[in-house]
């Protein structure tokens, strides 16, 4: 005997308005919010509890006399989705080159200046032991991790720029224009940017967790960028520091920058 | 009350319509630099502040300032200033809403402007420093209007206002020793690492604000038949004097200690601003000016003849309300920043919608206070007797 059609119409109210009825209450429960997972470190992650960055500024410029091409540069800003900007004022850069009397200005004297007159200097942010960036952010924006590296929130920075005013290595950039227009290929793994925010080097947090070494490290064909962890006392970096002499931008003002110059 | 500022001559709707054409200027070239970006403005990653910032720090100090006429009134029962308290309040209210209106065009992400009270960070200067910005209007604005209702209504204020008053007066130095302490915690920018910078902050703010609200009732003397008062005239200018001879000794303080220590980096930027430094020269014409009308500005507040004359009095004030612009506006600026980090020099110029977007923002402010300035006068005028005996205006 078939079904009435009345009691058709019947059940298929009821059904829509439980379905509607038992999604609010979920809806309700959970407010509309998908509960985000705990963040944890994946396990192939290099672990490290302050990560530092030794440069031989000497293997450095032979690799730019061999031809090397400046590989650091290049591989970082463009996995990184660095635009090139052509008007220098208005620039934005995560790693770059200048000359001694620029990177320690306040060492410079005419010896020394001659002594590193064609030595490039690799400038990038010092991931400061103790940032002034971080203290003046007003928003927790850029942020100081457990293993020593200064984050950056693209999406809570507000373009205040107090950060720039408060880095005394001029390590970070603003974006004063729509970035994407300046980007000749766009790199899908990494985020671009949007105009009015604050970037900078994050010393390649997103290939530390998949335990790759930052991109300008790995780019490298003369091995002058030596990556590692100051806390342990057998990583290269420690060892490096322990044997030859090293300099550190503007240490005399108390960031603790963990980016070092191999000078002898 | 309100509605007293909407009845007015031909002349006071001249003036409204001039401010709002300007706003409206100013508001076009906001929009053209939110749909493009900060980089329609003259700054640089190196010189990342700029006039913003300038008119900004600068206004914290016209607001302060206004505290100069409120204490002695409130607090040392100084009767001479009741007619221009309240002039010196909503002063407050106008430079205030400027202050952070620049701070708002000058952010990169505005939308976001509530990051700041959705994750408040106490280890940030900016955090107090909009508790305090904003904190501060609110004060004035209850101070100014809650009096005045009692004026117009005929009565004495309420009991309950009086420790908000006290907490106005000492709120006021608040805002600008935090608003220096924004420049004067930062490692590596030379000209801002001095432990004068809140005190010289201070002084000139005594004596900028001051001078606008001298010019300002002296302008409506001449304009809206309102008389503040010659002794309260007086004694304003004596404030001013006082207090910008102050802000131009630390001033000196600060070139003695940069130029007998010998420290090369302490003197550059000031090198860069008075003489210019590596073929740089940007700024030292709007230095010098700044420091001829400070010399003018002293001459004609210390002598006694020029100080009680009311025109070489509004001639001084304007000398040391400008020299005070350049020198905290934008002189502060562009001397924080220059040399950079790298010891270069990256010179900045403001450009043209950097200019109207300014000068929208200083409009905004200058209706604000006509507005509230015009209901001031009303209510005041409503209570005074005035005859009119044979063609002449009697007072009393």
């Amino acid at each position: 005997m078939a079904i009435k059609r009345r009691d058709f119409l019947k059940l298929t109210g009821l059904t829509l308005v439980g379905t509607a009825a038992s999604a609010a209450v979920g809806d309700l429960l959970t407010r509309g919010e998908v509960k985000a997972q705990e963040y944890a470190t994946p396990p192939e992650a290099l672990k490290g509890k302050r990560w530092a960055m030794v440069i031989d500024v000497k293997k450095c410029k032979e690799g730019q006399k061999k031809g090397c091409g400046k590989k650091c540069i290049e591989v970082c800003h463009y996995l990184h989705n660095v635009p090139s900007i052509p008007d220098k004022k208005k620039e934005i850069k995560w790693i770059w080159e200048d000359e001694f009397e620029h990177a320690f200005p306040e060492q410079t004297d005419e010896y020394l200046e001659e002594i590193f007159k064609d030595v490039p200097f690799m400038l990038l942010c010092n991931q400061c032991d103790n940032p002034p960036c971080v203290r003046v952010c007003p928003t927790k924006a850029t942020f100081k991790r457990e293993d020593g590296i200064v984050m950056m929130d693209f999406h809570r920075c507000i373009g205040c720029r107090f950060c720039m005013a408060a880095c005394p290595y001029g390590s970070r950039s603003f974006n004063w224009f729509d970035p994407r227009k300046y980007l000749k290929k766009v790199n899908p793994e990494y985020p671009t940017r949007t105009k009015g925010v604050v970037e900078k080097c994050l010393f390649c947090y997103e290939r530390l967790a998949q335990g790759k070494l930052p991109a300008c490290v790995e780019a490298c064909p003369e091995k002058a960028l030596i990556f590692g962890d100051l806390a342990d006392e057998n990583s290269e970096v420690s060892k490096i520091l322990k044997e030859r002499v090293a300099l550190r931008r503007k240490a005399e003002l108390g960031t603790g920058p963990a980016v070092f110059y191999l000078i002898d | 009350m309100i509605e007293k500022a909407l009845k007015g001559s031909k002349k006071y709707w001249l003036w409204v319509l001039f401010l709002l054409s300007i706003i409206f200027i100013g508001f076009l070239c906001y929009l053209y630099q939110f749909k493009v970006g900060l980089g329609i403005t003259g700054m640089s990653r190196d010189v990342s502040w700029g006039f913003y910032i300038a008119n900004f720090t600068f206004l914290v100090g016209v607001a302060a300032g206004a505290v100069m006429i409120v204490l002695p009134y409130y607090w040392h029962n100084y009767k001479e200033y009741g007619k221009i308290t309240v002039l010196g309040e909503f002063l407050a209210v106008a430079a205030v809403t400027m202050c952070l209106l620049f701070v708002v065009v000058d952010l990169g992400k505005i939308m976001r402007v509530f990051n700041v009270l959705r994750f408040p960070t106490p280890n940030s200067v900016m955090f107090y420093d909009v508790i305090v910005l904003n904190g501060y209007l609110l004060l004035n604005l209850i101070c100014g209007w809650t009096v005045l209702h009692s004026e117009y209504k005929g009565t004495k204020y309420p009991s309950w206002l009086k420790p908000i008053i006290y907490l106005a007066i000492v709120w006021a130095p608040s805002i600008h020793i935090v608003t220096a302490f924004l420049y004067q915690g930062l490692p590596g920018r030379h000209f801002w690492l001095t432990a004068v910078m809140a005190p010289r902050f201070l002084a000139s703010a005594f004596s900028a604000g001051p001078a606008l609200v001298l010019v300002a009732a002296l302008l409506l003397k001449k304009v809206a038949n309102f008389d503040p008062g010659k002794k309260a005239i007086d004694s304003l200018a004596k404030t001013v004097a006082y207090a910008f001879i102050i802000n131009v000794l630390l001033f000196i303080f600060e070139l003695f200690t940069a130029f007998y220590s010998g420290i090369h980096s302490h003197q550059a930027p000031i090198k860069y601003l008075f003489v210019g430094l590596e073929g740089h020269a940007e700024w030292v014409p709007f230095m010098w000016i700044a420091t001829i009308l400070a010399i003018v500005g002293i001459l004609l507040l210390v002598i006694p003849s020029t100080r009680k004359n009311e025109t070489t009095l509004v001639l001084a004030c304007i000398a040391v309300f400008i020299s005070c612009w350049i020198d905290k506006g934008i002189g502060l600026i562009t001397g924080g920043y220059t040399p950079t980090p790298f010891e270069t020099i990256t010179p900045y110029r403001p450009t043209l919608p950097e200019i109207g977007i300014t000068l929208g923002v200083w409009a905004v402010g200058f209706l604000i206070m006509t507005i509230l300035y015009k209901i001031v006068l009303e209510v005041k005028s409503s209570k005074e007797l005035v005859v009119k005996y044979e063609g002449v205006l009697y007072k009393k």
